[in-house]
């Protein structure tokens, strides 16, 4: 094979990689649209907040330091212990859950029956806030992730691929984490498909999706529906916080793959897992093609628009999305 | 006591539909053109006009601008902080072409450009709706930054890829450049700015506002009964881009003299002034000014609070700022959804009625 392809090739295979971690985020953004018509625009950011969570708990940071430090003039930092990794992950499932009842308690819960574009804005809100909050309650530097997942390329890969190319061709590089996030995804796909196809709860999170009142009326609680899908959009979250505190640490830039998983949304459609699925790989490898093909022709850096690009000249001509469901409207 | 109807007898038409039916409503307005024009150029210094003023006039064009194409157009976008960046960059283009024509006329021309921009980006309106919309103008927002970025005709080669705004006078006092006076930069931006909402003001009550509003509140339904969604949705979005290109001109050539795309005009600009129009109020030209004037003032006040008053170091103000404003909106939401300009209508609708309630 000619070196020029494999290094497509190359770049495609690392696209496909970047796309599953954009559905990872967008897969989160989907279960809320489904069960509750709300745009979660806080969906990266519950991510950076999961993230940073993790990171402070297996430290033993002491919350809120810098403003306890500011207010009494104290000099706390660290409890000086460090958590397992594991145990740090559960109790970060233990705060995305407290997170999402609280979102329900205060916000959600009085802003039943509003438009769509009030929650949007609302969620909008809350994102601004997370992200204050994280940073006060974290500290706002840059902090490295690790829960001990593999890290680095793949030697194996590079040397098995190593054959296909030339003199000058050293094989494949893949991160193997990225290999480890694909799949995890997967796995993640399967049990929340089966989730809401065979669990009560499940079936319950797709009636209030179809109609709330209906559900309301066969005794359905709404209430615990939306605390149960926040409690697993955190959960995605920090699934997906996890992934990309670890690629590129934890930082702010954290909550701007939310925008990312926009476009990935507007392809797949709002209201389809496998089209967030899907929407993130053609994204992903969409914008790694382009950056590679047509970029050094125009600048570079096109990544930054490409993926946006990309969905509203798809939109024009499909409004829903790849999967999404029909939008009829009435008078 | 003094907000009374009574004797304020109308005798014609149009005085029956005038912005300010109220005689002391009248009286109010014109006090505060007085206030604006006569008074605070003679007594404003450069920290009150940089802070505070300033910001806050140009912002109010931009708020106005969106609260046409949000609050009475109903089509959301977060694009706003891309189409301030055309119109900043096409001023400085016509700045450096063209030095001799007036920067008044060049900023006029930058809103012009701004406008045509917004109506390639507004195309897509027509088959898109809601959601899937605001996402489409992110494309715009990430889209035009970058081509300010990286396309080096639009910043004129320069070596540090910002722009800077040179020297220029109206009537001969220096309105840009490093050697404008406070009250130059003020006065220029409240021109603008009053008479950009003078005609905000009336284009929306006018046939155009209607049929824009008509998109806003069912768009078949407003199609059904002849009103032209291609031509409301398309002027909408014109006439908002022209108002936010030139907030964007006078945002770089008044106010800070020298922009790096990125920075002033990212995204957080673009949530920044839909924030100012949400707080202040969906459809109302007051709400844009008073959510501007929030915004504006609240980042000065909680800074000298925490900053000045309770010395605490200026990130963890920043972070308690950014807590403060999520929580505010979250909070203007479920208290009150149509923002600061309802609170001002009920108040005033308790000030007619004062002191004798039944």
């Amino acid at each position: 094979m000619p070196d020029q392809l494999l290094y497509a090739a190359e770049v495609m295979i690392n696209g496909l990689m970047a796309g599953v971690l954009y559905a990872l985020v967008a897969l989160g953004f989907v279960l809320i649209f489904k069960a509750s018509g709300i745009f979660n625009y806080a969906q990266g950011v519950l991510a950076l907040f999961a993230a940073l969570t993790l990171v402070g708990l297996q430290e033993g940071q002491v919350p809120f330091a810098h403003l306890i430090n500011a207010a009494f003039g104290t000099e706390v930092h660290h409890f000086g212990w460090q958590l397992p990794s594991i145990v740090a992950i559960l109790l970060t499932v233990g705060v995305m859950i407290l997170l999402a009842v609280a979102i329900e308690r205060f916000i959600l819960k009085h802003l039943v029956n509003q438009e769509p574009i009030i929650l949007f804005m609302a969620t909008i809100g809350l994102a601004y806030f997370l992200e204050g909050f994280g940073d006060v309650m974290w500290g706002a530097d840059v902090k490295t992730l690790d829960v001990g997942l593999p890290q680095g390329g793949s030697f194996w890969i590079e040397e098995k691929t190593a054959v296909l190319g030339g003199d000058g061709f050293y094989g494949f590089f893949i991160d193997k984490l990225d290999i480890v996030a694909t799949v995890v995804a997967a796995i993640l796909v399967i049990s929340l498909t089966l989730f809401s196809q065979y669990s009560k709860q499940g079936r319950a999170l797709r009636a209030v999706a179809d109609d709330h009142q209906a559900a309301l009326s066969v005794g359905i609680s709404l209430r615990f529906i939306w605390v149960l899908v926040w409690s697993i959009a955190g959960f995605v979250a920090l699934v997906a916080g996890i992934m990309w505190g670890a690629k590129s640490g934890v930082q702010f830039s954290l909550s701007l793959i939310a925008l990312k998983a926009l476009p990935v949304l507007m392809l797949g459609g709002f209201t389809s897992i496998p089209g967030a699925i899907v929407g993130g790989l053609i994204i992903g490898v969409g914008e790694k093609l382009f950056e590679f093909t047509i970029g050094p022709m125009i600048g570079g850096a096109t990544e930054n628009w490409f993926a946006y690009v990309l969905a509203l000249l798809f939109l024009v001509f499909r409004p829903q999305g790849l999967f999404g469901e029909k939008i009829i409207e009435r008078v | 006591m003094f907000y009374r109807e009574a004797g304020d007898f109308k005798t014609s038409y149009s005085e029956d539909s005038q912005t300010f039916p109220i005689r002391f409503d009248r009286y109010r307005y014109y006090a505060v053109l007085v206030v604006a024009f006569a008074v605070i150029p003679f007594v404003v210094d450069d920290y009150w006009a940089n802070a505070i003023l300033v910001p806050f006039l140009i912002y109010s064009i931009a708020a106005i601008g969106l609260n046409i194409l949000t609050g009475y157009c109903g089509q959301v976008s977060l694009g706003t902080g891309g189409f301030m960046a055309v119109g900043a960059y096409a001023c400085y283009k016509l700045m450096t072409a063209f030095p001799d024509v007036s920067i008044v006329l060049h900023v006029i021309a930058a809103g012009f450009i701004t406008a045509g921009v917004g109506v390639l980006f507004g195309l897509p309106s027509l088959r898109i709706k809601g959601f899937y919309l605001a996402v489409a103008t992110l494309a715009a927002q990430f889209f035009l930054v970058w081509l300010f970025n990286k396309v080096p005709w639009f910043y004129n080669y320069s070596a540090s890829g910002q722009i800077s705004a040179p020297e220029r006078t109206v009537l001969g006092i220096a309105v840009t450049g490093p050697e404008t006076t406070a009250w130059a930069k003020y006065l220029i931006c409240l021109l603008f700015v009053v008479v950009l909402a003078w005609a905000a003001r009336n284009l929306t009550r006018g046939t155009i506002g209607r049929s824009w509003m008509a998109i806003r509140d069912m768009d078949i339904a407003a199609e059904i009964i002849g009103v032209n969604p291609l031509k409301a949705k398309l002027t909408a979005f014109a006439v908002s881009s022209f108002y936010i290109g030139i907030a964007g001109a006078l945002f770089f050539a008044v106010y800070l003299g020298a922009v790096e795309v990125g920075e002033a005009f990212g995204i957080q600009k673009s949530f920044l002034i839909l924030f100012m129009v949400i707080i202040g109020g969906l459809g109302s030209i007051f709400g844009s000014f008073a959510g501007a004037a929030f915004l504006v003032l609240l980042p000065v006040l909680l800074k000298n609070v925490l900053v000045g008053g309770m010395g605490w170091p200026t990130d963890l103000a920043a972070h308690i700022e950014l807590m403060i404003v999520g929580a505010l909106i979250i909070v203007f939401l479920i208290a009150e959804p149509h923002g600061l300009a309802q609170l001002w209508r009920i108040g005033k609708e308790k000030l007619r009625l004062w002191p004798f309630p039944h």
